[in-house]
């Protein structure tokens, strides 16, 4: 990538640095992991998933109909009944060992996340495979604790789970959703994203490779209908969703009156809070990594600024220079800040609410980068002029795009923060102590990170307030969603 | 107070007085806007008293009171809660008798049991009162995260929740579905036992005089299949305890309120096959299904 308008980042041009692909196998076709088997989908139905970056097609995964979920459903009814019976401290060691072999193909999981979901290579070597291992790290040690864990002496696993994830860190909302249900005993059936399937396949090569008994994990390939499938099997006794809010609310109406239990994380539409007396530096990088990190396709993500009036102007000025040094292109290469949007559709979406913007009378500003000829592309974005009825500041836009607005008070900053239906994340610059407490105290929302964003960690319950879902992933107050308490 | 059916004043030389029993919306007490009450018959079917029949307005009234109270009893310290909640017990336990005949007579007990219900009443409202402070400990706590930061979690209220209050258990069962909500912070609008709501109408006198900020605990009477319908569907309702909701398919299952109740990500408690024994140790389900937790992270270093 160059710079096509004078910034400071011009000065420092680099030579390309892309990380091997040989590290990766990927085969020409991949069948569901059913019963630790790889089999064809009953009705042969295949689909095809590409790399966004080049749009070259990486492999043919099979979809799952009706009929394969089904036997998904049974393998795992089947093995629920030895692997909840199996000692809590040889249930971990699975979890230790399943955590020890993604740290040994760490490189090559973060060259395959990266090839399938078009991530810079610096996100998922550095944050999405690390924290995977980690969440399995944790949620072993779990496995023989679960007595002590503040849900009664001998809390017990729900059954059999339908666990369905979205597309933007693949492997590690499969670490989310596995680790603490196979901690507590249960089975699962995971459907991953259409776009994304890759790294959950070779997760189940891993799950192979670790002795894990068939028909623990079940990796259903698909798109919705395989979802819906999923999640409406009538023998699945808990089912546990990350995704769009439409599709969460749809979810609840399938499983209402049926018992299942459900835990749903949803989207957000983070507001990133500056006071005028934050350390601005800071700020700036904070305020970079909320909304660029994963190229905005973050449902945490700091989408709102909400930046004090008196400052308003210098952090813009921050900003934009700032911005202008982010380097788009290659996902591969380990310069890349900015990778590839994930799929066609989810440009379309992000182009039409940018469009939304401009139509409402937002002002545009975008980053001076140029997008490669091939492949899904979208430009860093900042919009200023926002007002709270804009689209862009209502709507998850889920991509590289920054919706500014102004507060003159914290009492302001606040209301304005929580004028949202959503609730997952926000986050408070400060350098006052107590003005950040008493912020973070007010905030309507899951996790507030004040003076940092966008940090994750296996010890850390993650999960949102209102329409952003409920339940929480991380702790031990992640652990419920997958006991019968 | 001993319940004399309502149209035989009996041979006593006194005519006695009855009550007009309102509902309870914002720490006042109006009827029905509807200006409709229903009979309320004791289990032998003999009349008790009228009870207002609260509707889709009043419910709406009632969620406006509860999100107005929201901020400052959520706000208050868990201390403050803690000891508004003890005065609830010991306004209770000042007109035990008087319950104890409420009780009696909604229930069909003899007044040995209605007593100890009552009596249960009183001592749940000062364990949960014991709770106010207590439960962030318990469920939340800080997080060892592998960096350098303090990272620590509390559970915080919903919201306004709606109570469907149990069917049977007049106020013992009330007492353990509401105590709950409120305990943590949340505001309740609660829709009393259908057929045996007059204990619940007289709580709320209690309610009225214990420091309870108004609107913290709304409490309506009326046929919960038209009043559930608007709760669980209402935008501005964050979660709602369906303890007194009909497992039958039909207007207001339970099925049906969970559909409702998705537009806006209600949080749903679900209730049990059958109404519990209330006499239980509760736990502390009830509170933790009505907050969410929340996290908070902050760089350490120098």
């Amino acid at each position: 990538m160059s710079s096509l308008s004078p910034t400071p980042g011009k000065a420092f041009d680099y030579a390309p640095a892309p990380e091997s692909r040989a590290a990766v196998d990927i085969a020409a076709s991949y069948g569901l992991f059913i019963d630790g088997k790889f089999t064809e989908a009953a009705d042969g139905g295949t689909l095809k998933t590409v790399n966004p970056a080049t749009e070259e097609v990486l492999a043919e995964v099979a979809v799952g109909g009706a009929a394969d979920v089904d036997r998904a459903v049974k393998a795992a009814r089947k093995a629920f009944k030895s692997w909840s019976a199996l000692p809590g401290s040889e249930r971990a060691k699975y979890l230790f060992r399943i955590a020890r072999l993604i740290q040994e193909h760490g490189r090559e999981l973060a060259v395959l996340e990266t090839l399938d979901n078009g991530k810079p290579i610096r996100e998922s070597r550095d944050s999405d495979v690390p924290l995977v291992a980690a969440h399995f790290f944790h949620y072993a040690g779990w496995a023989d604790k679960l007595g002590h864990a503040g849900f009664g002496p001998d809390p017990k696993p729900i059954g059999v789970a339908a666990q369905v994830i979205p597309w933007n860190f693949p492997l590690l909302m499969l670490a989310w959703k596995i680790a603490p249900a196979l901690a507590a005993g249960n089975t699962v059936v995971l459907k991953p994203a259409e776009t994304t399937p890759l790294s959950a396949l070779r997760f189940a090569e891993i799950c192979v490779e670790a002795g894990l008994p068939a028909g623990v994990v079940n990796i259903v390939t698909g798109a919705g209908e395989t979802g819906r499938a999923v999640v409406a099997h009538p023998d699945v006794d808990k089912v546990a969703f990350t995704g769009s809010t439409p599709v969460g609310k749809e979810i609840i109406r399938t499983v209402a009156g049926t018992g299942k239990k459900l835990t749903l994380e949803l989207g957000g539409k983070a507001a990133n809070i500056v006071y005028d007396d934050a350390a601005l530096d800071s700020a700036i990088e904070g305020i970079v990594n909320g909304i660029f990190f994963n190229q905005g396709q973050v449902c945490c993500a700091g989408s709102r600024l909400l930046v004090q009036e008196s400052v308003a102007e210098q952090v813009l000025e921050m900003l934009t220079r700032r911005l202008g040094t982010l380097r788009l292109g290659d996902p591969l290469d380990k310069n890349t800040d900015v990778g590839a949007i994930n799929s066609a559709a989810q440009l379309d979406r992000i182009k039409n609410l940018v469009a939304a913007g401009d139509a409402e009378g937002a002002e545009r500003w975008t980053a001076p980068c140029e997008i490669p000829a091939k492949g899904f592309w979208f430009p860093p974005t900042v919009f200023t002029g926002v007002t709270q009825a804009h689209r862009i500041a209502r709507e998850e836009i889920f991509g590289p795009v920054l919706s500014v607005l102004t507060f003159r008070t914290p009492a302001e900053a606040v209301e304005k923060a929580n004028n949202t239906p959503y609730g997952l994340s926000a986050g408070v610059w400060t350098e006052k102590g107590a003005k950040a407490l008493w912020t973070a105290q007010r905030l309507r929302a899951g996790v507030v990170w004040t003076n940092t964003f966008n940090r994750f960690d296996p010890a850390s319950p993650f999960g949102g307030f209102k329409e952003s879902g409920f339940g929480r992933e991380g702790g031990r107050q992640g652990l419920e969603a997958y006991l019968d308490v | 107070m001993s319940k004399e059916p309502m149209r035989a004043a009996g041979s006593s030389a006194r005519l006695a007085v009855n009550k007009t029993y309102k509902l309870y919306i914002g720490g006042k007490f109006p009827r029905s806007e509807s200006g409709r009450v229903y009979a309320v018959t004791d289990t032998k079917d003999r009349q008790l008293a009228n009870a207002p029949r609260g509707t889709r307005k009043d419910a709406r009234d009632a969620v406006v009171a509860a999100r107005k109270a929201f901020g400052g009893w959520s706000g208050a310290t868990a201390f403050n809660r803690g000891q508004v909640l003890y005065r609830i017990a010991e306004m209770l336990e000042a007109r035990r008798e008087e319950f104890a005949g409420e009780v009696a007579a909604a229930e069909g007990l003899g007044r040995n049991k209605a007593l100890a219900a009552v009596d249960a009443s009183v001592d749940r409202w000062v364990w949960y009162a014991g709770w106010t402070d207590k439960l962030a400990q318990v469920a939340g706590g800080a997080n060892p995260v592998a960096g350098p930061y303090a990272n620590w979690s509390t559970p915080e209220p919903t919201g306004v929740v709606a109570v469907l209050a149990p069917q049977k258990s007049s106020l013992l069962g009330l007492t353990s579905v509401v105590a709950p909500v409120i305990a943590t912070g949340n505001t309740a609008v609660v829709v009393a036992s259908e057929r045996a709501p007059l204990p619940a109408l007289a709580f709320a006198e209690v309610l009225g005089v214990s420091d309870v900020p108004g609107g913290v605990v709304n409490l309506l009477s009326g046929p919960v299949a038209e009043i559930a319908p608007w709760l669980a569907a209402h935008q501005d309702v964050n979660a709602i305890d369906l303890a007194g909701a009909s497992h039958n398919t039909g207007v207001a299952s339970v099925r049906d309120l969970e559909i409702a109740a998705a537009d806006n990500l209600k949080r749903v408690l679900r209730p049990e096959a059958k109404e519990p024994d209330w006499t239980a140790d509760p736990g502390p389900h009830r509170m933790l299904a009505f907050t969410e937790t929340r996290t908070v992270w902050h760089p350490s270093g120098n």
